[in-house]
């Protein structure tokens, strides 16, 4: 016994090495697995890029254009590979420049660790050169944040960071290290981080919650699946296709929620929410149960929560026990992990078919069709339509290429008309919506995927709100396929001016450059389409080149998203014209 | 809903930070605080928080699993004010000739159960801890012969029911072994 004890100690005692704090954070990113990075260097961040310059062996460090292009670059890596995106910066304005990028990890709950230099300990608070007080800037929108002042704080704050990024409800975390930490020497061992005394990650589940949840299943005439990204997130997907399949449940996603479940899916009845389909909108008015998996009810999925669902009972399979009756008061929570959760279901589940339930939704689907559909995809008029260049896409990746989104007309469009056979392939910005996400995003994605083709498809306002990260992708030479689609508009807000404010285009006219000779000059293969019998051809040489691609295409200038559901409306309201 | 006084309590780890990180959940709704104390716990190295706010039971409920979800908060809870015992406490600075010129002074002391906490030739001061109330009521009582200085404290609270932290702390510890 004794001997045994001894040993156990001896096995855990590492010997320390006395490194400087800059080396010790290279150290512990290798620890935790990091082998890229995206940053933007300055003053107070030298130490460590001093450091990144030794180990660039080891670790690969992606010079963005901008830190806001590094921080939805590695965004883009992490939604695609499900592991922690790092972001580097100075302090000051390279600090701040992070900030759009961390809100919005935030809110779509992908895991982040950002990293940036602080000046010196001795000038905190005396308004040094590019000082800012990011730690209070990024609060709000951080799931944790830390100040190091200490070269000796450096392993324990670094193996909290990754922990409280990647656990539980994952989520961005900044780590702000003054000057003097990445000078000074510490004795450096590291021990990774399983758990922080009054953090509980993931909530335990109530067996008999799932029981009651079994017997609402089982005993449902419309039983109706609503699923987000807590099934991506969870790797749930395995466990919600079982489900659905052995109960007969038709299921529909929130738009972070797509490619959890493949789109040709017999029962895949598409998207919820504004610009979602017909069918499932209408038809949460009329099921008898929701089931509402890893999702939030975001405002943009309810409409006016007076009259969403008042018919069903609703059960609500979540992680994060904040979002339960948060928006929408449920019938029964099952807090936890949703493969736990679903893995432990399904058991209880009777087989079911529910096909008239079902047809419904192919009802529904059919009028969307005969209304929206057909002339989005087969048009008759002229200029081309953002639907049709989706589809053109689809036939070439057969739904197997991670498509990433900007945000607006087009970002609806393609997750309308995208198609998915393969989970953490659907990259936009949902929760925030920020435009200028997709281009980093994308460089992100592929260097996360690099044996999947990876399409951003942009608008021409998204575009230009981070092109300058076209100069990352020249020199990675990173072979991203890049679509813009371009209708002259700020398209999303020029509908809403079209529908709710008589046609006043107030600012969103775009007068653009010559993109195709912008992408030329950063030696990007270029082309543009304005002619329907172009575009097959252009796709192929696309979605064909081994290099990076740029392609604009010119849509119809007026074109509308439809189905639409207006701001404050109910889902039952939803306009399909 | 109605709205309704409610006291939050939070325990939580004693870091820099956290109190931003907690008032900005009530800043982001835009709710106002009433009055706030934090102070060490019951607990070795671990922090109390007392909030007060007028607001809906469905928003104090929510705003608690909001402050909840902060990673260095232990446990946070609400009680409306029949389910805690809460006091304040305030001070008075009052001119000391006060004491001999105005006989009504000292019945005040008396009969408001106030200490005197110290008496220089200039003034004295005069400690009240209670209910809002109570101390309202001194104030007004010592308004018209002029008071030099008043300060009222947040209010402190301890709930009828039991929190049990210590027991939460343990589970957390066994999950980390």
């Amino acid at each position: 016994m004794e001997t045994l004890k001894e040993k156990k100690t001896e096995t855990k005692k590492q010997a320390t090495v006395r490194i400087s704090g800059a080396e010790a954070i290279i150290h512990c990113l290798l620890a935790e697995g990091v082998d890229l990075i995206y940053g933007y260097p300055g003053g107070a961040i030298m130490p460590v890029y001093d450091e990144l310059y030794k180990y660039q062996d080891k670790l690969t460090h992606i010079l963005s254009r901008h830190e806001q292009g590094a921080a939805y670059a590695a965004q883009g890596y992490a939604r695609v590979t499900g592991k922690v995106g790092v972001a580097i910066a100075t302090s000051g304005p390279g600090a701040t420049n992070l900030v759009t990028g961390i809100a919005d990890a935030q809110i779509d709950s992908t895991p982040l660790v950002c990293l940036t230099g602080q000046v010196a300990r001795h000038l905190l608070g005396s308004d040094a050169f590019q000082e800012t007080d990011i730690i209070g800037i990024s609060t709000p929108v951080t799931k944790w944040n830390y100040q190091i002042t200490k070269a000796s704080e450096i392993p324990e704050i670094m193996a909290k960071a990754f922990y409280i990024a990647r656990s539980g409800r994952p989520g961005p975390v900044l780590v702000d290290i003054t000057k003097n930490a990445q000078i000074e020497e510490l004795d450096f061992i590291y021990d990774r981080c399983t758990a922080v005394r009054s953090y509980k990650p993931v909530p335990k589940t109530d067996s008999r919650n799932l029981e009651i949840a079994a017997e609402l299943i089982n005993s449902a005439k419309k039983p109706y699946v609503i699923f987000g990204q807590g099934v991506i997130l969870g790797e749930a997907e395995k466990q919600l296709k079982a489900l659905i399949e052995k109960a007969g449940i038709p299921a529909a996603w929130t738009i972070l929620g797509l490619s959890a479940l493949d789109t040709d899916h017999p029962l895949n009845v598409g998207m919820v929410g504004m610009h979602g389909n017909y069918g499932p909108n209408v038809l949460t008015n009329e099921c008898d149960l929701l089931i509402a998996i890893g999702m939030r009810f975001d405002d943009r999925v309810t409409g006016n929560l007076d009259t969403y669902a008042k018919q069903a009972k609703i059960i609500h399979f979540e992680i994060d026990p904040a979002e339960v009756n948060k928006n929408v008061k449920v019938d029964l929570a099952v807090l936890g992990d949703a493969k736990a959760s679903l893995e432990a279901l399904l058991p209880l589940i009777k087989e079911n078919k529910h096909e008239s339930w079902h047809n419904e939704f192919k009802e529904k689907y059919k009028i969307e069709f005969d209304t929206v559909i057909k002339a989005e995809l087969y048009p008759t008029k002229e200029q081309l339509t953002m639907p049709e260049v989706i589809n053109e896409i689809n036939r070439v990746t057969m739904g197997s290429a991670v498509i990433v989104t900007d945000v607006g007309q087009h970002q609806m469009v393609t997750c309308r008309y995208a198609k998915f056979n393969r989970s953490k392939s659907n990259i936009t910005s949902g929760g925030l919506g920020t435009m200028g996400f997709a281009l980093p995003a994308a460089i992100g994605a592929k260097m996360g995927a690099m044996g999947r083709e990876v399409v951003a498809i942009i608008g021409d306002g998204g575009f230009q709100m981070n092109i300058q990260e076209l100069g990352t992708i020249f020199q990675n030479k990173t072979p991203v396929k890049i679509v813009v689609l371009n209708n002259g508009h700020l398209g999303m807000v020029r509908q809403w001016q079209e529908l709710f404010f008589e046609s006043r285009y107030a600012a969103t006219v775009m007068v653009n450059p010559d993109f195709v000779k912008i992408c030329e000059g950063y030696h990007i293969k270029s082309r543009r389409v304005k002619e329907r019998q172009d575009l097959k051809a252009a796709v192929q040489e696309m979605m064909s080149s081994k290099d990076a691609y740029f392609l604009e295409v010119v849509v119809e200038k007026e074109d509308n998203v439809f189905p639409m559901i207006p701001s404050g409306a109910s889902v039952s309201d939803i306009r399909l014209k | 809903m109605e709205k309704k006084w409610f006291t939050i309590s939070v325990y939580s780890e004693n870091n820099v930070g956290l109190l931003n990180r907690i008032s900005g959940i009530f800043l982001k709704r835009h709710i106002n605080i009433e009055s706030l104390n934090v102070s060490k716990s019951e607990i070795n190295n671990v922090s109390k928080f007392t909030i007060v706010t007028y607001i809906t039971e469905d928003w104090a409920r929510r705003i608690v699993g909001q402050i909840e979800k902060q990673i260095e908060v232990i446990k946070a809870f609400y009680h409306t004010d029949e389910e805690t015992i809460y006091q304040e406490s305030a001070l008075f600075k009052i001119a000391s000739h006060l004491l001999f010129d105005e006989r009504q002074i000292q019945n005040i002391i008396k009969e408001s159960n106030s200490q005197i906490v110290t008496v220089s030739r200039d003034f004295f001061v005069l400690a009240k801890s209670g209910k809002r109330s109570e101390i309202d009521e001194m104030y007004q009582q010592l308004q018209p012969y002029g008071i030099m200085q008043f300060v009222r404290s947040g209010r402190i609270a301890v709930s009828k029911a039991e929190m049990q932290i210590s027991a939460l702390l343990q589970e957390f510890h066994s999950l980390k072994q």
